[in-house]
């Protein structure tokens, strides 16, 4: 199974944050960008980038869980998460180093990416005006 | 379930209090939010008569209707208070990541009445309400205001509106910094000054919701591919464009009005779309245009020194000024973003300077040395400094050029380009009949998008307008809608569950600019202020006549009987009541003043 994840042409982007609309109405059902698995990072009006859960090889977040509630899918190639098991300590969230694990303050639990995966394609992809997000595929590194 | 809260939030800086009063769901839907809301609110709040920058004179932040959501350039938010300048309400929309977090932070408005003691900030953390000392913020400039807020916060989060040095001290077309752009006019900043208000941070974090959100979604997807495309493939909203496009919009005055843009336009324009300072065009939330372009004001590729270049703006700081040198103009304008100042009026005064300066009303020793003919760098970027600073000439400046004409007498009134006070730069309605009526009688700030329309369509534009102003679509992008009116409808229609159709959006921009219009006549509006100034009937410019005085009278006339006023321009009572306006008479007398009748 090939790696994938969501990636992001800077120069097309415009800090639009229409992602991050479409990611939150996705998942949450309602515009909650609070909520949304994308990130825009706005580091100057024009520095703009793009977070999303990058699905690390040697992923720090699932090594520190303290209880063991994040795994590697094998089948997807995502970071998949136990609610049951979490209790958003959020030791993920720290140990994450692109930023791209939120808590969900309401339900005590993290949210990341999972591609979409009840959607044709990701949400933030569809809906990109620039189309700027992409998906980036790599091997598994078994290959 | 829909995107507006109906919560309103009040706070009152003289007795450092705030309270949640509720906003019917029947006020909201007849106002849409942004513009109508906020001038609704101002109406309610304000007293008849006081004087612009005194406590009594509330200052509105009121959301857009469908801001929060995703429809395509809906993230706008509306600022109204009575201007400095005018003594007439002003409002005007600015869009960005602050009009988001205001939104998110569960009120559809917030009306700051009062004035603090001491200079204070405010920050609203979602319900919360936060008055700070400012003292550490005083004198620096908005951006610095704003990274000072934020870095104190810890959070990226925090969104700041901020005002700068010139509204500390005052300056009658100071504004507010909390978009990417600079664009309210009128004095908005030196309301905020008045009040000892430095700044206002926002913490958003709430949810908004819409009843049927993948239709939304699907609606709002197909809108954007349409103005993506056509906003790409036109290309009109690049700052060049604007220099270029001589035919179907208004043609640019140049030398404080005496010319037209002809000279010099081109090399201008070709400057502005040459790389080494144009750096990138970026996007507000929600929409797929990206119409802010970006611009480094030195050839320095390591400075930091950004600026948005606006049409307008450009159009005020450079030819009317006599200046086609693009580099002078960007550092013109990054001082308006220090000083916080209103970058239309202020070149408009500055042109207005050089010319009493070139006819020898202003001396050297009145610019204390300063070279002010047109076409100087050093004077438009000194002049500027000396505006924020109220120094010297400046402060003469900073009343704006009507006061300012006024008290240096001698006849400058004559080419002091002001309309009821506020100054205009970026349309000569020289040769262009619909937009001298729009200037002399209309109800919305002319600009560089007033496009032409039959003399009779006035009307039909202003209603369509403050209707996008009040649901919070970007005037910018409207241009590249199909059919603006049936897919602004939709949209709202969508995002709040209310049926709207074409002829009641129209409708209800109807209401908002008879109520703007029954607040000036509350607030001594005459038919003799529907003027232009003297320049533009006497002296032609380029083969284009100047402005009959006859046809505009008959024009106005025409205007006044279209919005079925009476021939002196007053509302008559059953136009209100046809309006579904019956409240408003009892409350423009100002017997409402906090205590509207929706009171919690």
């Amino acid at each position: 199974m090939e790696r994938r994840h969501i990636q992001c042409d800077r120069d097309k982007c415009t800090g639009c944050m229409i992602c991050e609309f479409a990611c939150s109405a996705a998942k949450e059902g309602r515009f909650d960008l609070e909520l949304s698995r994308i990130r825009v990072l706005h580091a100057t009006p024009t520095l703009l980038d793009v977070v999303a859960c990058r699905f690390c090889r040697h992923a720090a977040c699932i090594r520190e869980c303290p209880r063991g509630a994040l795994s590697m899918d094998e089948t997807t190639q995502t970071v998949s998460l136990d609610k049951a098991r979490c209790a958003g300590c959020g030791w993920c969230v720290e140990a994450c180093p692109f930023g791209a694990i939120a808590l969900d303050d309401s339900v005590k639990t993290v949210i990341m990416c999972d591609l979409c995966p009840n959607h044709e394609q990701p949400q933030c992809i569809e809906f990109c005006p620039q189309k700027a997000l992409s998906l980036h595929v790599s091997g598994t590194g078994k290959d | 379930m829909n995107p507006y809260s109906g919560k309103c939030l009040a706070i009152d800086l003289t007795n450092r209090k705030t309270e949640v009063r509720e906003l019917p769901q029947g006020l909201l839907r007849d106002y849409l939010g942004g513009a109508g809301l906020g001038a609704r609110l101002l109406v309610e709040w304000s007293r008849p008569g006081a004087d612009a920058l005194s406590p009594d004179n509330p200052i509105v932040f009121a959301c857009g209707g469908l801001l929060g959501t995703m429809a395509p350039a809906s993230a706008c938010h509306a600022v109204v208070t009575k201007s400095p300048l005018t003594g007439l309400p002003s409002s005007s929309v600015s869009s960005g990541l602050w009009s988001l977090a205001l939104k998110r932070t569960g009120f559809d408005a917030a009306v700051i009445t009062g004035a603090a003691s001491y200079a204070t900030y405010l920050f609203i953390d979602d319900d919360q309400v936060h008055f700070r000392k400012a003292d550490f913020l005083m004198g620096k400039g908005c951006l610095q205001t704003e990274a000072a807020i934020r870095q104190r916060m810890g959070d990226s989060r925090v969104q700041v509106a901020s005002i700068g040095p010139a509204g500390e001290s005052l300056v009658r077309f100071a504004t507010i910094k909390d978009g990417y752009r600079l664009p309210h006019r009128g004095g908005a900043g030196a309301v905020m000054g008045a009040k000892k208000l430095k700044a206002i941070a926002v913490r958003g974090t709430r949810p908004v919701s819409v009843p049927d959100i993948s239709k939304l979604q699907k609606a709002c997807a197909d809108i954007n591919a349409l103005l993506h495309k056509s906003a790409a493939s036109a290309g009109q909203l690049s700052p060049a464009a604007c220099l270029v496009s001589g035919g179907g919009r208004c043609a640019l005055p140049a030398r404080n009005f005496q010319q037209s843009i002809a000279e010099g336009a081109g090399s201008l324009a070709a400057e502005c779309s040459r790389k080494d300072h144009f750096l990138k065009a970026i996007a507000c939330p929600a929409c797929p245009v990206a119409c802010q372009h970006v611009y480094r004001v030195t050839e320095d590729p390591h400075s930091d020194d950004q600026v948005v270049l606006q049409e307008e703006a450009l159009a005020a700081l450079g030819p009317l000024c006599g200046m086609y040198h693009l580099p002078v103009i960007l550092k013109a304008i990054e001082l308006c973003q220090f000083y916080g100042l209103d970058p239309v009026s202020a070149g408009a005064c500055v042109a207005w300077a050089m010319e009493c300066f070139e006819r020898g009303l202003l001396s050297s020793k009145d610019t204390q040395g300063l070279d002010l003919s047109f076409g100087s760098a050093d004077g438009v970027v000194e002049t500027i400094r000396r505006i924020g600073q109220r120094k010297d000439v400046g402060d003469l400046l900073a009343e704006g050029v009507k006061r300012a004409s006024a008290k240096l007498g001698q006849g400058s009134e004559h080419w002091a380009m002001q309309v009821r006070g506020l100054e205009f730069a970026s349309c000569d309605p020289r040769g262009a009949p619909s937009l001298a009526l729009g200037l002399a009688a209309g109800l919305m700030t002319p600009g560089l998008d007033s496009n032409e329309f039959p003399a009779s369509g006035l009307k039909d534009e202003e209603d369509l307008t403050a209707a996008a102003d009040s649901i919070g679509i970007c005037r910018n992008a409207r241009l590249y809608f199909r059919d603006f009116p049936a897919e602004a409808a939709q949209l709202y229609t969508l995002a709040t569950g209310t049926t709207m159709d074409p002829a009641s959006l129209r409708r209800a921009g109807e209401r908002i600019n008879n109520l703007t219009k029954a607040f000036n006549i509350r607030e001594g509006w005459q038919q003799a202020d529907d003027r232009l100034p003297p320049r533009l009937f006497k002296e032609p410019v380029d083969a284009r006549a100047a402005v009959s005085e006859k046809d505009l009278k008959a024009a106005i006339d025409n205007y006044y009987r279209t919005r079925g006023w009476n021939a002196d321009g007053l509302i008559p009572r059953e136009k209100l009541k046809a309006l579904g306006m019956d409240d408003i008479q009892e409350i423009l007398k100002g017997n409402w003043h906090g205590t509207p009748s929706h009171t919690v």
